[in-house]
């Protein structure tokens, strides 16, 4: 469906925003618990990891249900996307599936895991399952960051199986699960105590200064993989709007470690780590827009209908907001800290 | 090895087994999360320690079906794209939108409730715990309504135009879309099923406690009589409506896909004046007949036609290419139909019992009972490989082939996922229903705590309530017992 008429035009705008929305509630929500899940190979008292696994529990299933919001929206919206993405893909969205039904189980079997042997492989799968969807969905990030080969007239992916291997991606990927590591740690410094908290604060700062770096190499190694890149960040208004997101990035990261080490503070971490995540999103975000596989398929040319996006987005208005609610209200019943003495206020 | 199979089998191969293992856990947790909230309101209502006994007994084991359902359930959001991603170009327009409002309307509402339901009756109060668990038991019957209904435009596709220079299914009206033909049968029929699939499975348990209280103590605990009382109930009740469902949907079927139930009866022949009913008969797709058929004459006119001499048309009226593979759809709808009539025999079997009084002490029908146990979970996947296998060769009903709907992929690569898929699936679910099968080895009120101190477990994880009701001592979140 090509360009349509003017109000197609606008419902495609707000459904690339709905879907970016979506994908960006997900990394964050998702992000926590899946940092947190590798944070837990460095913490090996039990305890801790009881405490760990129940600062996250109440919620998990909420975070994902974002993802598959991501995909069920991008086959509704963009149905051109989501069938050209996903066979690009193949590998580490298998993968990434396949790693998350390890993690998912985990918050449930290791709890009915009578023997010390077999909670033990439930610890390993939810670390191994955390790390490995994490690192797929960086690498799937940077596959599409650097371009997937398709051929418009059959409008069928045209690439290989391993297109999506390469340097940028998997750097991508290491840096996705630097990233959620440092989520990780900022949530876990918000809600517990204690020595565990201690032992968090003094990870998330290294983490941060590593996903900073990150987010450095991945900024200036983005304009050299497509031309289109390149034009659209060093011409005219982008230069300061790159610039601006630098420094802004580079300011966010400053609060967020004196946050945790001068301040000693216990959710600003947290809530900087968000807005960290939130300002990548913007730069991707201008990269990529209105391209929604980049340089090559724009949100117009990959739109459903008029009268799909419609139908959908009366759904996504009413029910979204109520989304959001109960959500929040999920979250706030089980707020405070994770106390291994008294429960949970 | 796998270069012998070609990518589109295998890609159906990978498909079919991810979405039949998934089928599963769905099916069972319709039931049970109504079945918690009634019992949860029985509670609140009653303040009998009995169903609350029972409350904390299927919840834990409601968590782990639950998640495996999630985690299972999360593959299939993606598996329309990485297997059959020219389907979801093509019919992304049209099933893309009722999907969304499935995951919209359904599965946020499950995930946002089951926390409080599962651990937030002390934190949130009776009331509000009450809502929780009636909004997860509505987002399970939300996901159903929706997903049966992409599934049903799919057999019956109504309210799109097919654009020409694309080949796309563009939609025009969203209401015919969504109430398609054959969706209002196929809803009721699923539904009903998920409810039966779960009166079994909790009847099953309930007799299997019968049988061995009975070793022990002559009177069964009050948690156990109960648990199977309802459960019998439902089987009597319920299993006549869906036989009467049942045949409502093969009707409708009749009228919109006649091939697939051309398949179903093993009807290669027309019939002229009133077609047989074969019992048995092993259906032969290459010479087109069925071969030592065994039939009753003129009742599949009966049922169908409601009319002994009801001529019905045979596959000899359809060219073998647009045939789907009869063997499969002739024994699944047979086992399906044969284990539906064993359900409607527990049901008046536990009717004559319950009329003697000797419900709870007919041992000869708790032994059925216990046996039938997993017959829901079977004939859900009977029935549901006779509605998807008979609408083959087809993924949109007539208009577009499975074979032109598959993504560009590669054998050895479909080959390697579909291996991991069954490995990872067999042996984690595999562990996941054993640890059920372990909670359901336990009676209920055995071992359970103290039924006043209902402020639990501190915090919610779906094991989690689970960890310190069985912990001996409670104390706060972390786990006492080794």
């Amino acid at each position: 469906m090509p360009l349509v008429e003017g109000l197609s035009f606008d419902l495609t705008v707000i459904w690339a925003f709905l879907i970016a929305a979506a994908v960006l509630i997900y990394v964050i929500l998702d992000g926590f618990d899946l940092g947190l899940g590798m944070l837990f190979a460095l913490e090996r008292g039990r305890g801790d990891r009881d405490v760990m696994m129940n600062s996250v529990a109440p919620v998990w299933d909420g975070n994902e249900t974002w993802l598959v919001l991501g995909g069920g929206g991008l086959l509704a919206a963009f149905p051109l996307a989501y069938a050209l993405i996903l066979p690009a893909l193949y590998m580490p969205i298998m993968a990434m599936l396949l790693a998350l039904i390890f993690r998912g189980v985990a918050f449930e079997f290791r709890w009915r895991a009578g023997r010390n042997l077999s909670r033990a492989g439930w610890d390993a799968a939810f670390i191994g399952g955390s790390g490995i969807a994490a690192l797929c969905q960086g690498i799937a990030l940077g596959a599409l960051l650097q371009g997937i080969r398709i051929d418009k007239v059959a409008r069928s992916y045209s690439g290989g199986w391993w297109d999506w291997l390469t340097p940028f991606s998997v750097t991508v990927g290491i840096a996705v699960m630097t990233g959620y590591m440092l989520l990780g740690a900022t949530w876990l410094v918000m809600k517990t105590g204690g020595e565990l908290q201690e032992r968090m604060r003094s990870r998330a700062w290294p983490l941060g200064l590593a996903t900073v770096g990150f987010i450095g190499v991945i900024s200036l190694w983005t304009p050299f993989l497509q031309e289109g890149f390149y034009a659209r960040w060093f011409s005219g208004w982008h230069i300061i709007l790159a610039v601006g997101v630098g420094l802004a990035v580079l300011a966010i990261a400053a609060l967020m470690l004196r946050a945790l080490t001068v301040h000693r503070h216990e959710y600003w971490p947290f809530l900087l780590a968000l807005a960290l995540f939130a300002l990548c999103f913007v730069g991707l975000g201008v990269s990529m827009f209105p391209y929604i596989i980049p340089t090559r398929i724009t949100i117009w040319e990959a739109a459903a209908p008029a009268l799909s996006q419609k139908f959908m987005l009366i759904g996504a208005a009413v029910l979204l907001p109520i989304i959001l609610t109960y959500t929040g209200y999920a979250y706030w019943v089980f707020r405070g800290k994770v106390d291994p003495e008294s429960g949970y206020h | 090895m796998l270069g012998s199979f070609d990518a589109v089998l295998l890609a159906r191969l990978q498909f079919a087994f991810t979405i039949s293992f998934h089928f599963l856990f769905p099916a069972f947790t319709i039931g049970l999360a109504s079945y918690l909230a009634v019992l949860n309101a029985l509670w609140l209502w009653t303040k009998e320690d009995r169903y609350l006994e029972l409350f904390r007994y299927w919840v834990k084991i409601f968590a782990l079906a639950f998640a495996m359902g999630v985690v299972s359930g999360i593959v299939m959001s993606y598996q329309f794209g990485t297997n059959w991603s020219v389907f979801s170009d093509k019919a992304g327009s049209v099933i893309g939108a009722p999907m969304a409002y499935e995951v919209l309307s359904a599965f946020f509402l499950e995930a946002g409730f089951l926390g409080i339901m599962l651990f937030g009756r002390d934190r949130v109060g009776p009331g509000l715990h009450m809502a929780a668990c009636t909004a997860v038991a509505f987002g399970t019957f939300f996901s159903a309504f929706w997903i049966i209904s992409v599934n049903s435009w799919m057999q019956t596709p109504t309210g799109f135009e097919i654009d020409v220079a694309t080949g796309q299914f563009l939609p025009l009206d969203f209401w015919k879309i969504v109430f398609n033909p054959s969706f209002p049968y196929r809803l009721a029929h699923t539904v009903t099923a998920a409810y039966l699939t779960t009166a079994f499975i909790v009847g099953g348990v309930g007799a299997w406690h019968l049988l061995r209280q009975r070793r022990t103590v002559y009177e069964a605990n009050a948690a156990t009589r109960t648990m199977f009382s309802m459960a019998m109930w439902m089987a009597a009740i319920v299993a006549p409506v869906q036989i009467f469902l049942g045949d409502m949907h093969g009707i409708n079927t009749l009228e919109h896909q006649p091939v697939k139930v051309m398949a179903m009866e093993g009807h290669y022949q027309s019939h002229e004046g009133g077609a047989p009913l074969y019992l048995f008969g092993i259906p032969n797709d290459k010479t087109q007949t069925l071969d030592y058929a065994l039939g009753i004459p003129k009742l599949s006119s009966l049922i169908l036609k409601h009319d002994l001499n009801a001529s019905l048309a045979g596959l000899d009226t359809v060219p073998d290419a647009d045939q789907p593979p009869v063997g499969i759809v002739f024994w699944a709808f047979r086992i399906m139909v044969a284990l539906g009539f064993g359900m409607l025999g527990i049901g008046l079997w536990s009717l004559v019992a319950r009329w003697r009084g000797r419900l709870y002490y007919a041992w000869w029908l708790h032994r059925a009972a216990l046996v039938m146990a997993p017959s829901g979970l079977i004939a859900v996947l009977a029935g549901w490989v006779t509605t998807e296998v008979g609408r083959q060769p087809f993924t949109v009903y007539g208009l577009l082939r499975t074979v032109d709907s598959v993504a560009p992929l590669d054998a050895p690569a479909v080959g390697t996922t579909l291996v991991a898929f069954v490995v990872i699936y067999f042996t984690l679910f595999g562990i996941g229903t054993w640890y059920m099968l372990h909670l359901m080895a336990r009676a209920p009120g055995a071992g359970e705590p103290r039924l006043k101190d209902v402020s639990s477990g501190p915090i919610r994880s779906a094991g989690r309530t689970a960890a310190q009701d069985d912990a001996p001592q409670r104390s706060g979140t972390i786990r006492t017992e080794v």
